[in-house]
């Protein structure tokens, strides 16, 4: 690969990085917080790339021995021709956000979750909007003495439990999607969610008492009584 | 995504002819190359529309762009060494004697907050500018380990096991000075076959950073595309379920983890919170886990290997991986 080529690739490269951070796309891969570094790694690959060409160009145009001096000899990395991958990914078909797949492929993460001893109340609305996590260990590490009486709202998507009923799932993130791991409530009580898998739902309800383990991890998985739902459309933000 | 692989993988210069020192044919192969994705991204997209392929797609990618601030922050550091830092002030910097430079190394890795991914290049540099190779290996091992990201990002997945934190970083620095005295005793100098590098030889120094930067992008980002798929491909294909029959057994256990983080290769910022979510095994395992996972996986001995030649990561990995092992179940059993 020429040091042209080499400009063009890092442009691709570069500017597939600064696309997606520039636009929400990048929310599907990390977390929020890397932004700004994108950004920067993105405009520092372009500087490579342009910086290459002009002294590419001025190297042929002002002594001619630069490029028979460099030729042969010169170790060009031919690994970086796969740099085309990313950039073809993220630019072309810019992948979902990890859905229903991934979530039946891990356990439900709440073990891990910080055990806080005392849980504050719920913040005041009806119905409440919590976070699949937030409702979880509510639920779990409170016997869900938080919840009783109020009405919440849980947005995630849709994924078949291992009853086959469908679950409400939300995938976390630490750091990318490579580390992501689903955080799953149960959906019982009349309203049936006959919504497809992988949909995005808004679900309000109650707290039940009804408990089942996740079979890949054994991890607590509560349940929650659905009086309402609807379709929703996928939140900016798809990771919790 | 394989066709686009075996699109990509051709070399262009057999088919290039120098003329006047320029190749048009990597330019003309690439163009070629970006017109076909163009013309078949509506195929390309259909076939990333099963779950698992575009499970596959979306860890492959944000590996990736996870990796790239991290990368581009290490090859810039690494260019400047390269560069800009005089041989002279590495003599000044580390201690003469190679067994005192080891630990010194070590520590100095306390100071470069990234994950692994960066350290790869600036340990090439390091060697290049005449510290001794087993100094920049104790810092290559120990810099994503024990650095403050890291070590918060530990403290924070492992709120009710603050002890974690100081066995990460007390295993992972014993792990990292080990392996630096281990080759200093075993090493050879010829394992480590550095590519020529005639562009730092330039006499422009804003010509010779920029070639150096374009080339460690180009060649350790190259590497980090081979690694980021073949964790993809292992995140995708072993469903966490068969780990569950693992964790019983506390041999087992330990050996498991430790493949995992080899296998799962995720950065070392993050794997404290994959470690906590793996609520099912035990603390010794999982401490394993953390202590393996920054020093060997799938991007790294593909980078290592690209980095300092295959007569290296071959020996260097299962060396790492065995010490880090029982380094990480040493301090394991004297902890708990």
């Amino acid at each position: 690969m020429n040091r042209q080529a080499q400009a063009v690739v890092l442009v691709l490269f570069g500017g597939a990085i600064l696309k997606a951070s520039l636009t929400d796309v990048y929310l599907r891969y990390v977390k929020e917080g890397l932004q700004p570094f994108l950004i920067a790694a993105g405009v520092l690959l372009l500087a490579a790339a342009v910086m290459t060409l002009v002294h590419d160009l001025r190297g042929t145009a002002g002594g001619q021995d630069h490029g028979h001096g460099h030729g042969h000899g010169h170790h060009e990395p031919r690994v970086g021709w796969l740099l085309i991958l990313p950039a073809a990914g993220l630019l072309l078909i810019a992948p979902p956000a990890l859905g229903s797949y991934a979530a039946g492929q891990s356990g439900s993460v709440l073990a891990s979750t910080q055990i806080e001893s005392e849980f504050s109340p719920l913040p005041p609305g009806d119905p409440v909007p919590l976070s699949l996590m937030d409702y979880a260990s509510r639920a779990v590490f409170d016997a869900g003495k938080s919840l009783e009486g109020r009405t919440v709202r849980l947005t995630g998507f849709v994924t078949p439990g291992p009853d086959g009923r469908p679950m409400l799932a939300r995938m976390v993130l630490a750091c990318c999607a490579a580390d992501g791991r689903p955080i799953k409530v149960g959906l019982t009580g009349g309203a049936n969610v006959d919504a497809p898998v992988d949909t995005w739902v808004q679900v309000v309800g109650t707290y039940s008492s009804r408990m089942d383990k996740d079979p890949v991890n054994g991890a607590e998985v509560p349940y929650l009584e659905v009086k309402t739902w609807e379709k929703t459309t996928a939140p900016r933000r798809p990771y919790e | 995504m394989n066709p686009l692989e075996t699109r990509a993988r051709p070399e262009p210069a057999a088919t290039a002819e120098p003329a006047g020192g320029r190749r048009p044919g990597s330019v003309e192969a690439l163009a070629l190359l970006l017109i076909l994705l163009v013309v078949f991204r509506n195929p390309l997209a259909d076939l990333v529309s099963d779950p698992r392929l575009q499970t596959w797609t979306t860890v492959f990618v944000s590996v990736l762009v996870q990796a790239v601030p991290f990368l581009v922050f290490g090859v810039v550091l690494s260019a400047v060494i390269a560069v800009f830092v005089p041989r002279s002030f590495w003599a000044k910097a580390l201690p003469r004697h190679p067994a005192a430079a080891v630990p010194a190394a070590s520590l100095a890795g306390v100071v470069l907050p990234g994950c692994e991914c960066g350290a790869v290049p600036i340990a090439g540099s390091l060697i290049r500018r005449g510290v001794t190779p087993a100094a920049a290996l104790a810092f290559l091992l120990a810099a994503p380990a024990i650095n403050p990201i890291v070590l918060t990002a530990t403290a924070v997945a492992f709120p009710g096991n603050p002890e974690m934190v100081l066995a990460r970083a007390v295993a992972s620095l014993v792990v990292a000075i080990a392996m630096g005295w281990l080759w200093l005793r075993l090493g050879k100098t010829d394992w480590i076959r550095l590519p020529r590098r005639s562009d730092l030889d330039e006499s422009s120094k804003s010509r010779a950073f920029w070639a150096a930067c374009r080339h460690d992008v180009m060649h350790a980002g190259g590497f980090l595309v081979v690694g980021a798929a073949a964790a993809a491909t292992i995140n995708v294909v072993v469903p966490e379920a068969w780990l569950q029959t693992l964790a019983e057994n506390p041999v087992l256990s330990v050996l498991a983890l430790a493949v995992l983080a080899v296998l799962l290769s995720i950065c070392s910022e993050a794997d404290a919170f994959v470690a906590a979510s793996l609520s099912q095994f035990s603390l010794t395992s999982r401490l394993v886990f953390l202590v393996v996972g920054p020093m060997v996986d799938l991007k790294l001995i593909s980078m290592q290997a690209g980095m300092f030649g295959r007569r290296f990561a071959v020996r260097f990995a299962p060396a790492t991986f065995v010490t880090a092992v029982l380094v990480g179940t040493l301090v394991a059993v004297v902890i708990w």
